[in-house]
């Protein structure tokens, strides 16, 4: 008898190797696209890459609480926001040293995901989702209000992080083959997560907390420690960001932008974590190329994301692996 | 200094009235359909630029209110046809993502019919004068207008949910509406009349708002987030809680953000209390709702059967 | 006389205005099989709720050897040995019957904050879940997603998760309901051959089953205990023929 495809890939009911040809050829891509770049000019390709892979790390931590947990955070974006500042603060203080900023970047994440989530995490289904966007909007007022750091316009950051000397993120092919890395490193460990206990006993509160309850698990706890980890890894991407843009405004964290992270999940499909970086790319393209066509591109985009909600079940990665079933039938 | 603070409790009320009318229909549309839109605010804003077109006809605003209210009723039945009602049995998040989309569409659409500049409504003649308040100090009779009747709605709707038959099937709908079907009712004619009802309220908003604040694309999005925030803390599906959240978040928005700075300056120096002032002043409402939920984490008044 | 293994002290519990559990105390010996009967409403799977934690009581105790949980949360009771099933199948439809066993066993074994590491391949796990699995007879069965399972079996599982947290008392809520006259048949063989591993409460409506099981037989009857004594003592007990069992017998 075949044997039940583990947690990490049951989600997708694709084809058998789903969970390793999928992340692969993505990888493979976003490995080969510096060399295509030149096509373009001006790094744009780059640019653009690197500004898919960072969003791509904070869709994949929310993933990992919404696709496997059932926690649907609608102010995930205040950990990119954090992130980010803790970059432009530390920069406007003549601190631009990674081994520095990095590690404030994730211990503010942390921190704040701990607080948050302490009583968020007391709350279920739309009572969860309001109070985690009433405390993104708390963070995105308090950047708005922070004067010595731009307010409302922004701070621009002069020179981006170095590490102990080195500008490593000073060239743009350098910095897109490290945020490479980041976001390798961030799919590798969600993926990890699901399939050890923890991710298991995750999973299980997602189906059944009062099951779980019983069972001895005490569902709060894990959940507060999955919030903590998406929130790291949001404040990672949130300190690559502040990098690549050489810039941080409050906008980096309105509950537009919350919004749009869990598009991007569910644009994707859910529950896959490789669904959440494809759902990342396509937003993202589907907004450049868009925007490049027509000033008003969200007049199209509004109704297609309703159609890939009425007609899409499982986001991008369900409609292939849809396809993918026809033909193997 | 107290007729500053009469004068500020009445803007509060004002604004507290509006969040009522646009957070009514947001939580009777999740009480009996459980269905989170985020595309409420965009009916809004929507009433508030159609009130605008009609009156650039007909030159009367009682005639541009009731065209307005008639053409959101019609462009919120078209939406609940075509998309919501296909939608009543998915996921929140499948909901989410949905009316997002509406939201993206609205906006924008907004801008390529109307144009991006703010347009204004004026008010209407019968009520464009002031009175004079207590202290000497002059308040617009509009906003008056806009408190009377907003109060007047809350009234209807308590007559309507509370002793009529409608609203005797509305309020079983929200605690058991397959129970309701299985009793002959049509479900889903109830579920349009809920959702129409609700989207006229919020159109009636924008119109009765748009002569005070200007008209501008991205309107709903602020407003909409109020009105989650009410109908978190009144307790989802309840218009009672709604009313007496909306009006609480009314007044302590407004008050705080009048004398945040002049309290906080009684405990710290002008200068801080000028940066944090405005910072704290915005947070209240949010700060509220963590303190309500942690106290009652179904609302204030939760309809029962949640 | 050893000390009972739960102790229930003048339990009450209201809803509304409505009394469900009334001046209610009962005590499990070590090692015995307690049914609790009764008629519908009595509020036996409140009952098992206030033992369990999933409700708390408005007065009373719950001794748990020898030690207060009232106000212990239920994970907590879980993990000091109380395991439960559900009357109302409670199970990981997503997983597979395997790993909703495994998962119990998890919870007894070691951190489970452990973040490294497939779940999915421990055996020290997966070859306890087995044996569970395999004592009611779903060994085939294991990798089935739970939610294919027929209701049987859903059953059959519920009791497997139940076994291997190896408790230290078992609360079974109704564990026949619903099913056929061969599937009732094989769950009282089940039960007959873990009877005395560890103490038991039982609350069944299935008389034959009742009867066949149990050391001592408590019925309740409108939130309390009407009668409780070993199963000859309950079937000649005047109050209780008057009150529910007349119906119940053929």
């Amino acid at each position: 008898m075949a044997k039940a495809a583990p947690i990490e890939t049951r989600a997708a009911p694709a084809v058998a190797h789903a969970g390793v040809a999928v992340p692969g050829l993505i990888f493979g891509v976003l490995a080969a696209l510096p060399a295509a770049a030149v096509l373009a000019p001006e790094n744009y390709l780059l640019a653009l890459g690197t500004r898919i892979m960072t969003f791509a790390i904070a869709a994949v931590a929310l993933d990992l609480i919404v696709g496997y947990g059932a926690l649907v955070s609608f102010g995930h974006a205040a950990f990119i926001g954090l992130g980010a500042y803790a970059v432009g603060i530390l920069a406007a203080h003549g601190i631009g040293e990674l081994l520095i900023s990095l590690p404030s970047a994730l211990v503010a994440s942390v921190l704040f995901a701990l607080a948050t989530g302490a009583v968020s995490l007391r709350t279920r289904g739309v009572y969860f989702i309001m109070i985690t966007l009433a405390f993104g909007q708390m963070i995105f007022f308090t950047a708005s209000s922070l004067a010595p750091y731009g307010g409302d316009d922004g701070l621009t950051i002069a020179s981006r992080n170095i590490l102990l000397g080195l500008p490593i993120f000073k060239d743009p092919r350098v910095l897109y083959y490290l945020v490479f890395a980041a976001l390798a490193g961030t799919f590798f460990l969600c993926r990890a997560i699901v399939g050890s206990r923890f991710g298991r006993v995750l999973c299980g509160a997602k189906e059944n907390p009062t099951r779980m309850a019983t069972l001895g698990f005490e569902v709060y706890r894990f959940q507060l420690v999955a919030y903590a980890i998406s929130g790291a890894l949001c404040g990672l991407a949130g300190f690559l960001l502040a990098n690549a843009n050489d810039f941080v405004s409050p906008a980096y964290m309105s509950w537009q932008r919350s919004g749009e992270l869990i598009i991007m999940v569910l644009l994707g499909g859910i529950g896959t974590l490789y669904g959440a970086i494809i759902g990342a790319a396509a937003y993202l393209l589907i907004a450049e190329f868009l925007s490049q066509w027509t000033e008003y591109w969200q007049v199209i985009f509004g109704p297609f994301l309703v159609l890939v909600v009425l007609f899409g079940r499982g986001g991008l990665v369900g409609l292939f692996s849809q396809i993918a079933r026809k033909r193997h039938a | 200094m107290s007729s500053l603070v009469s004068i500020q409790i009445l803007n509060g009320l004002q604004l507290g009235v509006l969040l009522f009318l646009i957070a009514a229909g947001l939580t009777l549309v999740f009480g009996v359909m459980d269905f989170i839109n985020l595309a409420h605010g965009v009916q809004y804003m929507l009433g508030a630029y159609l009130a605008v077109t009609f009156y650039g006809f007909t030159g009367s605003f009682l005639i541009a209110l009731v065209l307005a209210l008639v053409a959101t009723l019609a462009f919120a039945l078209a939406l609940e046809v075509l998309v919501f009602r296909q939608l009543y049995a998915r996921d929140h998040l499948d909901h989410v993502m949905a009316t997002f989309g509406i939201i993206l569409f609205v906006d924008q659409g907004v801008k390529l019919v109307w144009g991006a500049a703010p347009l204004s409504l004026p008010v209407p003649e019968l009520f464009s004068g002031s009175v004079t308040m207590m202290g000497g100090l002059l308040y617009p009779v509009w906003r008056l207008v806009i408190i009377g009747s907003g109060l007047a709605v809350a009234v209807g709707l308590y007559v309507l949910v509370g002793h009529m038959r409608v609203g005797m099937l509305v309020r079983a709908g929200a605690t058991n509406a397959p129970l309701v079907s299985a009793l002959g009712i049509n479900i889903s004619r109830l579920f349009m009349l809920v959702f129409g009802f609700g989207a006229m309220l919020a159109g009636f908003a924008g119109v009765m708002i748009a002569p005070i604040l200007s008209v501008e694309p991205g309107m709903g999005d602020a407003i909409l987030i109020l009105a989650f925030v009410v109908i978190v803390i009144g307790g989802i599906g309840s218009i009672r809680g709604a009313f007496v959240a909306a009006l609480m978040i009314g007044l302590v928005d407004t008050l705080g953000r009048s004398f945040a700075v002049d309290v906080l300056r009684l405990f710290m120096g002008p200068s801080p209390a000028r940066t944090v002032g405005p910072a704290l002043a915005s947070m209240l409402i949010y700060v509220l709702m963590a303190v309500v939920l942690t106290l009652r984490p179904a609302g204030l008044f939760p309809a029962a059967g949640r | 006389m050893p000390e009972p293994v739960l102790r229930l002290e003048h339990l009450r519990k209201s809803f509304g205005g409505l009394l469900v559990i009334d001046d209610l105390s009962l005590e499990v010996a070590p090692g015995e099989l307690h049914a609790i009967i009764g008629p519908n409403g009595a509020g036996k799977t409140t009952l098992i709720n206030q033992i369990s934690g999933l409700i708390s009581p408005d007065a009373g105790r719950v001794v748990f050897g020898g030690r207060d949980i009232t106000a212990l949360p239920a994970h907590a009771r879980a993990a000091a040995g109380l395991a439960r099933s559900f009357q109302v199948t409670s199970i990981l439809p997503g997983f597979s019957a395997l790993e909703n066993v495994a998962l119990a066993v998890q919870a007894r074994s070691g951190s489970s904050l452990r973040m490294f590491g497939r779940a999915a391949e421990e055996e020290e796990l997966n070859a306890p879940a087995l044996a569970a699995l395999g004592e009611v007879g779903l060994g085939p069965r294991a990798d089935l997603p739970a939610a294919q399972l027929s209701h049987g079996e859903k059953r059959a599982l519920e009791l497997a998760i139940a076994l291997a947290m190896a408790p230290k008392l078992l609360l079974l809520d109704e564990p026949m309901a619903g099913t056929g006259r061969e599937e009732t048949a094989r769950l009282v063989e089940l039960l007959r051959g873990i009877k005395g591993r560890f103490p038991m409460v039982l609350v069944e409506h299935d008389m034959t089953a009742v009867f066949a099981l149990a050391d001592r037989i408590s019925v309740l009857i409108y939130g309390r205990v009407l009668a409780s004594g070993t199963p000859q003592e309950v079937r000649a007990d005047p109050k209780v023929a008057a009150a529910y069992l007349g119906d119940e017998m053929e």
